[in-house]
């Protein structure tokens, strides 16, 4: 496979003739380092939640649905209200952890295809730098809000339902839309210009080996993740709703008639019907939101300054840890804690390589403020 | 910029102001709603059984049924149609690296913008009409988007090949 490096200089002067545009605290550099720090920060999140966090919700929530049936069997109106509130507590503490995951990473993603869109922003770069940072600023704080909901609740709020952390997260999400609306003026600007001219940008036409890596092993996994979709939504989806209905009808029933041991069973059979639900679910997603990742760090690859080989090992990394993660998610149903571990080792190589080209980038962008390109780049 | 490049990132950048309209719509108007229903009628069916009043909790349980019914394809619908208009955008910049004439390439960025409208649509009208031609048009929606997807790798990998 063909490296890049005999190509970079020329790479490197095309973007930069393209429109200045990964100069020292440019608006695409921030928004390529800001991105990937998201994705960073919100996968490590989301690393430590399913490790901490995850399990222990449900089986509190599982608890307190149980709980709940108890209560109903032994004619306890009161202790079945009481365990339904614990179990909607349970459920938004998990909700808005699952939330923060996956708008950090939403976000993270957005970044890197707005940075991918600077050439075709006709804004000045001033503009353009303050619409990256309020970007990144509301992308920052819509998370961060979500996380800080279950604990701040509604103290000094001057709303009845809606708590200061409610209200900062939505003010994160809306300066997030002004943002991108204002990118979204930007292109249509540059597309009503009537002697327009394509924009120069050496990177969507850099073929690095490592951005080829990425790029192809994206697009499988995507690949992967639509066929494993598929199979779900036809073999298991509809017959998991038939069950969460059907054992949920069983819990009540069983309960109406005083039968304990009846509702453990079926308790317990709802818990493992959940479990199946969250691994296919997870396991679909990861790998399809793993794939579009790959293939958008493809395109930046340029501008990791790493040596050709570590730049290809680290791409490999990453795909091993998108393929591991969702294949042993969906393994955990048969093998237990040990497939969600290696999951969990196979969503620590993705942070580990995402890292890697995190720093690649950072050296890249000093190299460019030093005003040389080496070709000797170490890894 | 070629025909399919363009249908790829105008449609997808079109889908994704579809899927995030239809996403504000639901979080304002019916996303509460359909959560509130849903606590509501479990607690309602438990403390029916708790009452030992059979009926009510089957009913209430029935009440159950319909609204997460719903709420799980309201939420499939914005997410599928956001993320199918991300892989739109992302394919068409990178569509110059497959190898492929121009009319198969737009063949499959036809497919590829077709099923990924389709798919989320078929979805969504499930929540409206049970019948077998919602389904029917999420399942030709998929395929397609499968079917062409398999077909831009094939042409990747025919570029990576024949490098």
């Amino acid at each position: 496979m063909a490296d890049c490096n005999s190509k970079r200089l020329g790479s490197v002067a095309g973007i930069d003739r393209g429109g200045g545009a990964f100069h020292p605290m440019s608006a695409r550099r921030l928004l390529l380092l800001g991105g990937i720090g998201l994705i960073l920060v919100g996968m490590l999140f989301g690393d430590i939640f399913a490790v901490f966090v995850l399990h222990q919700n449900a089986a509190k929530a599982g608890e307190s649905l149980s709980s709940a049936a108890r209560a109903a069997a032994v004619g306890d109106a009161r202790a079945v209200a009481l365990s339904f509130q614990a179990v909607g507590s349970f459920l938004e503490n998990r909700g808005t952890k699952v939330d923060t995951h996956v708008h950090m990473i939403a976000f993270g993603y957005l970044a890197l295809m707005l940075a991918m869109f600077e050439p075709w922003v006709e804004l000045r770069e001033s503009t353009r730098k303050q619409l990256a940072w309020t970007f990144l600023f509301g992308a920052w704080l819509l998370p961060v809000g979500v996380f800080l909901i279950h604990y701040v609740g509604l103290a000094y709020s001057p709303l009845q339902a809606i708590g200061w952390a409610s209200i900062f997260a939505d003010f994160g999400g809306v300066l997030v839309i002004l943002a991108s609306l204002a990118y979204l003026f930007g292109v249509a600007r540059h597309l009503r210009q009537p002697e327009r001219t394509a924009p120069e940008d050496g990177l969507l036409g850099d073929r690095c080996a490592a951005g080829r890596v990425l790029f192809a092993g994206g697009l499988a996994l995507v690949l992967f993740g639509f066929l494993q979709g598929a199979y779900y939504a036809g073999v298991d989806l509809y017959r998991h709703e038939v069950l969460d209905y059907s054992l949920l009808s069983e819990m009540t029933i069983t309960a109406a008639a005083k039968n304990v041991a009846a509702v453990d069973t079926a308790v317990g059979e709802y818990g493992e019907l959940a479990g199946e639900k969250a691994v296919d679910i997870a396991a679909h997603a990861h790998a399809i939101e793993f794939g579009l990742l790959a293939m958008l760090l493809g395109f930046f690859q340029p501008y990791v300054r790493l040596r050709e080989s570590w730049k290809r090992n680290w791409a490999w990394l990453l795909l091993l840890g998108s393929l591991v993660l969702p294949v042993f998610v969906l393994l955990e149903l048969k093998l237990g804690l040990l497939a969600g571990g290696i999951a969990d080792v196979g969503g620590g190589l993705v942070i580990l390589a995402l890292l890697a080209m995190w720093i690649g980038i950072v050296r890249y962008t000093g190299e460019i403020d030093a005003g040389y390109v080496s070709m000797g780049a170490r890894g | 910029m070629s025909a399919a490049r363009r249908l790829l990132i105008v449609g997808g950048m079109a889908l994704a102001l579809l899927g995030m309209i239809y996403g504000g719509w639901y979080a304002v108007f019916a996303e509460h709603q359909e959560l509130d229903g849903i606590g509501r009628s479990l607690a309602a069916s438990f403390s029916a059984a708790a009452g030992q009043n059979a009926a009510a909790a089957q009913s209430a349980l029935e009440q159950y049924r319909k609204l997460k019914y719903d709420y799980d394809r309201h939420v499939d619908v914005h997410g599928h149609w956001i993320g199918l208009a991300m892989l739109l955008i992302v394919l068409g910049i990178g569509l110059d690296r497959v190898s492929f004439g121009e009319q198969v390439k737009m063949l499959l960025a036809t497919a590829l913008a077709v099923g990924s409208f389709l798919f989320p649509l078929g979805v969504l009208l499930e929540t409206l009409d049970h019948g077998s031609v919602p389904r029917a048009l999420a399942v030709a929606g998929s395929a397609l988007v499968i079917v062409s997807l398999a077909g831009v790798t094939l042409g990747l990998l025919k570029s990576e090949t024949g490098n």
